[in-house]
């Protein structure tokens, strides 16, 4: 698994990345009430707002990682965006993105160098 | 952050792991490790523990000696009737200006020599000079050293009446002052949640001991300042600076139900207070927008500043949320916003939310009807 500066996680299942936000992350939202998810299909560069969280205090906006396609999204966060919350690196995945290369997640932190970020 | 004000409790906050936040000048809870959802529901379910001691409490006593003179005074810069509230009672009320908005909103307890009133901590100044500049016949003072707790939540009875065993007796809006283990409680049973409860001035030296008591018990947990402002939202009370300001009026603002009738046209002591003007001609013909209740559909809350459209597409806004977020009780998103005042009970508008206008429906409020014990 990768870390992102913004707290994002990538993980890798097969030819495509998994993304969402660390437990770090979501402990600084509070309680998610809302997951606003793109259309599976959109292609998106690096960089690109491509989710909003809104939790009980504030929206916070997650970015796409890498450039790709977006080609499916987490429909369980409709009903239950607490997922988030719960289950953070699991079930409360956003997104599954495939890149062109993925050989760019190794740019990422790994999770020595993302706990030394958070502290 | 080193000059942020500090309130009697603000060790205990620490050491109960809350997550502490600049507020009106004060360094406050806005959370604790259960998180903002968790504390706003065990207020409904139970009772909550809120530190309010950085508001402010002031008392206003006649020179003269005389209650009746102080009444009549201060009369003359709020538009309620305090000449008629008996001693021992509350009232909720505010402090307008010339053009007839909104100087800050309050509590005003008669307590028989004088009256003590509660106002909000981001106003204190501007209270002080208003009540100070508007009643020379009488001694305005800012009550040093008490902190202030709010204890709100279907079991905050019972709680309280463990340390003032006739704490059940309060009525809605009744104040008092009790001794707890000789210390002196000014008590009123009234809060910011819609839920029964109390709210009590201690002095500060024994703030943190009375807080302990209170939050050993069961029932009690401590709540920050996320869960009060959820809660007060869904209850549909104005917070200051943002639903209510020196623009609203309180009838754009729907307080109209606080101004009697002695103080509008055809009362006894009909106006006479600052932006009589607008607000008695407001009271006959309507105002020109109105405070409305908004339901958005869906889950997406509409904050703050989020502009309002009458249709889905086109059009100039008709308004703007002056507060929104999410209910935890009625779960699901609710805001309140200045509309134009004729638009029907159930009519659909539109809040534009990053770009994508969603609809919302108008609702009276409360969001969630309150619980007072009256």
């Amino acid at each position: 698994m990768k870390f992102t500066e913004d707290h994002e996680w990538l993980r890798v299942e097969g030819d495509l990345v998994i993304v969402g936000i660390t437990e770090h992350a979501s402990e600084q939202l509070g309680d998610v009430v809302f997951v606003d998810l793109p259309a599976a299909g959109r292609s998106v560069n690096t960089g690109d707002e491509v989710v909003v969280i809104e939790s009980v205090k504030a929206a916070s906006d997650i970015l796409a990682p890498l450039e790709g396609e977006i080609v499916a999204v987490n429909d369980a966060l409709a009903d239950t965006p607490a997922l988030v919350n719960e289950d953070p690196l699991g079930a409360g995945w956003f997104f599954k993105m495939k890149v062109a290369d993925l050989s760019a997640l190794d740019g990422f932190m790994d999770e020595a160098a993302y706990k030394a970020l958070i502290g | 952050m080193a000059d942020l004000n500090r309130t009697a409790l603000h060790a205990l906050h620490l050491r109960l792991g809350a997550k502490m936040v600049p507020f009106a000048g004060y360094d406050m809870p806005v959370q604790y490790p259960a998180g903002v959802l968790k504390e706003h529901l065990h207020t409904r379910s139970v009772a909550g523990l809120f530190d309010v001691g950085h508001m402010g409490q002031v008392l206003v006593t006649a020179i003269s000696g005389r209650q009746a003179d102080a009444a009549l005074a201060l009369e003359r810069l709020v538009p309620v009737d305090l000449a008629g509230l008996a001693e021992g009672r509350q009232r909720y009320g505010f402090l307008t200006n010339e053009a007839g908005g909104i100087i800050d909103d309050l509590m005003i307890a008669n307590r028989g020599d004088h009256f003590l009133i509660v106002v909000n901590a981001s106003r204190k100044t501007e209270d002080l000079a208003a009540l100070r500049a508007g009643l020379p016949d009488c001694d305005v003072a800012e009550v040093p050293g008490r902190g202030l707790i709010a204890l709100q939540g279907p079991g905050a009875e019972a709680a309280l009446a463990r340390l003032v065993p006739d704490a059940p007796e309060f009525a809605f809006m009744d104040v008092g002052i009790r001794l707890w283990q000789g210390v002196e409680l000014w008590i009123s049973r009234s809060g910011y949640t819609g839920e029964d409860g109390f709210e009590i001035s201690v002095p500060d030296a024994f703030a943190e001991a009375l807080a302990e008591r209170l939050l050993e018990m069961p029932e009690v947990a401590p709540i920050g300042l996320g869960a009060r402002d959820s809660l007060r939202l869904e209850a549909g009370l104005c917070l200051y600076g943002h639903d209510i300001d020196e623009e609203t009026s309180p009838v754009e603002a729907g307080l109209s139900w606080a101004i009697q009738k002695i103080r509008r046209t055809g009362g006894a002591r009909a106006g006479g207070f600052p932006g009589a003007g607008r607000i008695l001609r407001e009271l006959a013909e309507g105002p020109a927008r109105k405070r409305r209740g908004l339901r958005p559909e869906g889950r997406a809350p509409m904050r703050e500043g989020v502009e309002i459209y009458a249709g889905e597409e086109g059009g100039a806004p008709i308004g703007r949320v002056t507060s929104g977020g999410f209910g935890p009780s009625i779960e699901a998103p609710m805001a309140m916003a200045y509309l134009p005042p004729d638009l029907p009970e159930g009519s659909t508008v539109y809040g534009d939310v990053r770009g994508k206008r969603l609809p919302a429906r108008i609702v009276p409020m409360p969001f969630r009807p309150a619980t007072f014990k009256r």
